[in-house]
């Protein structure tokens, strides 16, 4: 069956008691233009169902742009030699989705996963439902319509075998790429069945029975290499600028240096002398704030990419810098800080902060700095589009497929049905590429050409142009009483929002950021407050691989570790003792607790599973063991994305202040999984690009310019620097617990664990990141 | 006219001279195993090999290499089972695998130069190839498997 948001099923799920309506917290990174109105939207659900072998949970799928199908005639086909094509509506960016979620229909269709071939579906979401490859979603929303469309697969199989064997549907069972009758002992092939099971009518999500977790044979257990593998180590893995066309022209464009300036003049000449170029043109921008729309510039279309990019250097381009040309970001942070000593809007409440910090007996203070970040996935962006008059054809490595078609058509102004947006592979993503700017370019410049065209982004380019992660300063104040025990928290966050990049003068966080660290903290504390004062952007904001959870933890789980220092106490026992007992956190005063978009029902925050978490990686990792001189331990834990992580790392300074991670363990409470193998290349991943922006990750301004350009400037942390050693410890899932997010909670509490291990290992306390040259001596 | 061979191929161009080898590999000749990471020699994903030599093709001018033989991921082996490639398969190293081909050239023109290397050699030869995903601990035992037989 295939559920699509209609007025009727709008009516149907409301009387079952689900939330229609789009809120500014809810949904993904793409729906924030719907929120604000400035693109339609509707809503659906998936239906529940409750067998025995499988608890129900509700998620928040159903209130993402176009919801869920489960539909598995359009998910599965099946081919007469009995290879089984599955789709992949959601992009492949390195977390491994696009093998995971065709793994669920197979292990609940029975099918021989050595028979099955992954197809990426276009984007497209009334067919497919949502498609926006973000919030660490995937596996969140889709495990059980998978296993819907499955198991409907499968039940289609057996039907259609039972007819030609014509014995009862209940004789007969679908085992390993055949059903099989036992009775008889005779078997059909699903290639056999394929055409008759086609022509079977779909099952009732209610009609089908879901496998028992006991008989999986994929879900849960060992490892599953991803589809791509041989391919990626032979050069075969097409990403988006792997794609070529007959006569496809290649462009890079000069963009305004400052975010919201445009071009005064230009001129041609040089760049049009470097041989290889064809044409030099102006590329429209939009103004400031752009949302999703191109940055505007000066195209230069060349015969190959070394060329264009070669005549780029040539342009001579005068440009209007606009409103931003005087950010700064020396003055920005004192602006930051300032804002962050006084009060801001109160966003959580309970007993009375400010009256137990006044009558506390020792108050600690903790202000902490987090710079822009920018994402500097190895591939930049990069988009082919193909606009034949009313028509588009887009190649583009997009976490957002649905939503690029959306902009693609509103932005050449022809029909959403005249566009298709073909999903490459994406050389990682990290939240960029759920903005399609690069992909509207692409489209423009076709237009404009009569032309294929492929956009290729430069490293300079990417760096430059990005849509940052925020910049922020969180302001702790912890209360102690007499016996070192904290009894009043007062948290102010202060930065730019996203929701500066989509609505001019937008100066507060929105839901969705205050969910992510500050107003869900979960420690048992009498008496919280916490705050958002004002700030004004004046770059794109953009989300950022876990987002204001980086920033969040980063000052809560340090502070953790300075109270525990001012007391006298361990990392670990302090933070349990903060965490306090096992409980559901009730937020009563929190308008709008986002909750990553899911019912709290299902996804509540649970402490005693915050607490399995630390003591699970304290035992696995060993905690308190005794490090020589020059090392420490730290820890730190954190809800994000409504899964549970914490993580101890164990480094090493030396006298010049150089550090070297000697070992990482990680620990996930992520609910029911799928691919542990993919869960701890992920949280592999997390420790590197933690790392990452603990030592380096920083983009600043000056005169309202990146200050950054590419790898020498910005750089990353290399094999040479990466931790010697880095241990992931899944915690055992019941399989009642609903699946929870895995991409991006492994990012968090990595820099506070560091930060405490440093403090450990030094005595030195860091505060802001990244750590630069704060250690050298 | 510069001649040159690619993956044992002939070939020949008449263009700009100093048209990096990237360029002339993905979109002249459609070989686009190689990726474009950084433009500078920063990354590493545009790794090739130049007469078993590993050389980062962004920054190589075309005219550098004629009457050199050249290396791409599409040449390393003609089933792709190399034992670097064959290493990485089995270790499960990629995640978004973009920067994959040029590890791997890199790793295998390590091991045509030291077939045996320790671990800090290892990742001394391996760093200047950034995996954004953070597939180093993987990149690390891999190419430690290769150099020890898959």
């Amino acid at each position: 069956m295939t559920i699509i948001a209609n007025p009727d099923t709008a009516k149907s799920t409301s009387r079952r008691g689900f939330e229609r309506h789009l809120k500014i917290e809810n949904v993904s990174r793409r729906a924030i233009l719907q929120t604000l109105g400035l693109a339609g939207g509707f809503v659906l659900t998936a239906p529940l169902l409750s067998r025995p072998a499988f608890a129900a949970y509700e998620t928040g799928a159903g209130k993402m742009p176009h919801g869920t199908v489960v539909d598995p005639k359009v998910f599965v086909s099946i081919a007469p030699d009995g290879i089984v094509s599955i789709l992949a509506h959601r992009s492949e960016m390195g977390t491994g989705v696009r093998t995971s979620l065709p793994l669920i229909v197979a292990e609940e269709m029975e099918a021989d996963w050595s028979k099955v071939r992954v197809v990426q579906a276009p984007g497209d979401e009334v067919k497919f439902g949502n498609q926006d490859t973000d919030g660490s979603r995937s596996t969140r929303h889709y495990l059980l319509p998978m296993r819907q469309i499955g198991a409907m697969a499968r039940a289609m199989l057996e039907a259609a075998a039972a007819k030609k064997l014509g014995v009862p549907t209940s004789e007969v069972k679908a085992v390993n790429h055949e059903v099989v009758h036992s009775a008889s002992g005779k078997r059909l092939g699903f290639g056999e069945l394929a055409a008759d099971a086609a022509n079977q009518p779909v099952p009732a999500v209610d009609a089908i029975t879901l496998k028992s977790p006991k008989d999986f044979r994929y879900l849960g257990k060992g490892q599953v290499s991803i589809v791509d593998l041989h391919d990626i180590t032979v050069g075969k893995a097409h990403y988006g600028a792997d794609i070529r066309l007959p006569d496809m022209k290649y462009a890079v464009i000069a963009r305004p240096p400052v975010t919201g300036g445009k071009v005064k003049s230009f001129d041609p000449a040089e760049a049009l002398k470097v041989s290889g170029v064809e044409k030099v043109l102006e590329v429209k921008g939009w103004p400031w704030p752009s949302k999703f729309q191109p940055l505007g510039g000066v195209a230069v279309i060349a015969r190959n990419t070394g060329a264009a990019i070669k005549g780029r250097d040539a342009l001579k381009v005068e440009w209007d810098d606009g409103p931003n040309a005087a950010y700064d970001s020396v003055a920005y942070r004192a602006e930051l800080e300032s804002a962050a000593r006084q009060p801001g809007l109160v966003v959580r409440q309970e007993g009375d902060a400010d009256a137990a910090l006044k009558s506390a007996d020792k108050v600690i203070t903790g202000e902490y700095y987090l710079p822009h970040f920018a994402h500097a996935s190895m591939e930049p962006p990069v988009a082919v589009a193909d606009v034949k008059g009313d028509k588009a054809e887009i190649w583009a490595p997009v976490q957002s497929p649905g939503g690029t078609r959306e902009d693609v058509a509103k932005t050449l102004q022809i029909p959403i049905e005249n566009v298709t947006v073909n999903v490459t592979l994406l050389g990682g993503g990290f939240g960029r590429k759920s903005k399609c700017d690069f992909a509207l370019e692409a489209a423009l410049l076709s237009k404009e050409l009569g032309a294929p065209v492929k956009v290729q982004w430069t490293r300079d380019d990417d760096i430059q142009h990005d849509f940052l992660h925020t910049v922020s300063v969180e302001r702790i104040e912890a209360g102690l009483d007499k016996s070192g025990k904290v009894v009043a928290w007062r948290h102010r966050s202060v930065a730019p929002t996203i929701l500066s990049t989509f609505a001019a003068g937008a100066d507060h966080a929105a839901p969705f950021e205050l969910g992510m660290g500050l107003v869900d903290m979960p420690f048992e504390i009498a008496n919280i407050q916490c705050e958002n004062p004002a700030a004004k952007a004046m770059t794109r904001i953009g989300w950022f691989r876990s987002v204001s959870n980086i920033p969040r933890a980063f000052a809560v789980q340090s502070m953790v570790g300075e109270i525990a220092a001012a007391t006298g106490r361990d990392q670990k026992d302090m933070l349990l003792e903060l965490i306090g007992s096992p409980r559901i956190v009730k937020l009563a005063s929190v308008k709008d607790l986002w909750n990553y978009g899911e019912p709290y029902e299902s996804y509540p925050i649970d402490t005693g599973r915050l607490r399995r978490v630390v003591e699970f990686v304290a035992e696995k990792g060993n905690w308190g063991r005794s490090v020589p001189k020059g090392r420490g331990l730290g820890i730190a834990a954190h809800r994000s994305f409504v899964s549970y992580i914490a993580t101890i790392v164990e480094v090493e300074v030396d006298d010049k202040g150089k550090l070297t991670v000697h070992q990482v363990d990680s620990a996930i409470d992520c609910g029911v999984f799928v691919n542990p193998e993919r869960i701890q290349s992920q949280l592999e991943g997390a420790a590197i690009m933690g790392l990452s922006l603990a030592k380096y990750g920083e983009v600043s301004f000056k005169n309202g310019r990146v200050q950054q350009r590419n790898f020498d400037d910005h750089p990353v942390v290399r094999i040479d620097e990466a931790p010697l050693v880095t241990n992931v410890h899944i915690v055992p899932a019941d399989p009642d617990t609903p699946p929870s997010g895995v991409g991006e909670p492994g990012v968090p509490p990595f820099a506070p664990a560091l930060a405490n291990a440093i403090f450990a290992a030094t005595g030195k306390r860091l505060r802001a990141l990244p750590i630069g040259k704060q250690l050298a001596i | 006219m510069i001649k040159v061979k690619i993956n044992g191929q002939e070939q020949s161009w008449d263009g700009d001279p100093s048209l990096p080898l990237l360029w002339y590999l993905r979109d002249e000749l459609g070989l686009t195993g190689s990726k474009y990471g950084c433009g500078q020699a920063l990354c590493g994903a545009c790794t090739v090999m130049v007469d078993k030599e590993a050389a980062r093709s962004c920054i190589t001018a075309i005219s550098d290499v004629a009457g050199r033989e050249v290396t791409t991921i599409e040449g390393l082996h003609p089933t792709g089972d190399h034992p670097v490639q064959k290493a990485w398969r089995q270790v499960n190293v990629p995640q978004c695998g973009f920067c994959q081909a040029g590890q791997i050239m890199q790793a295998a023109a390590l091991l045509n130069q030291n077939p045996k290397p320790s671990h800090d050699q290892i990742r001394d030869a391996m760093s200047g190839n950034i995996c954004r995903c953070g597939c180093y601990q993987r990149i690390e035992n891999a190419v430690h498997l290769a150099s020890t037989g898959v």
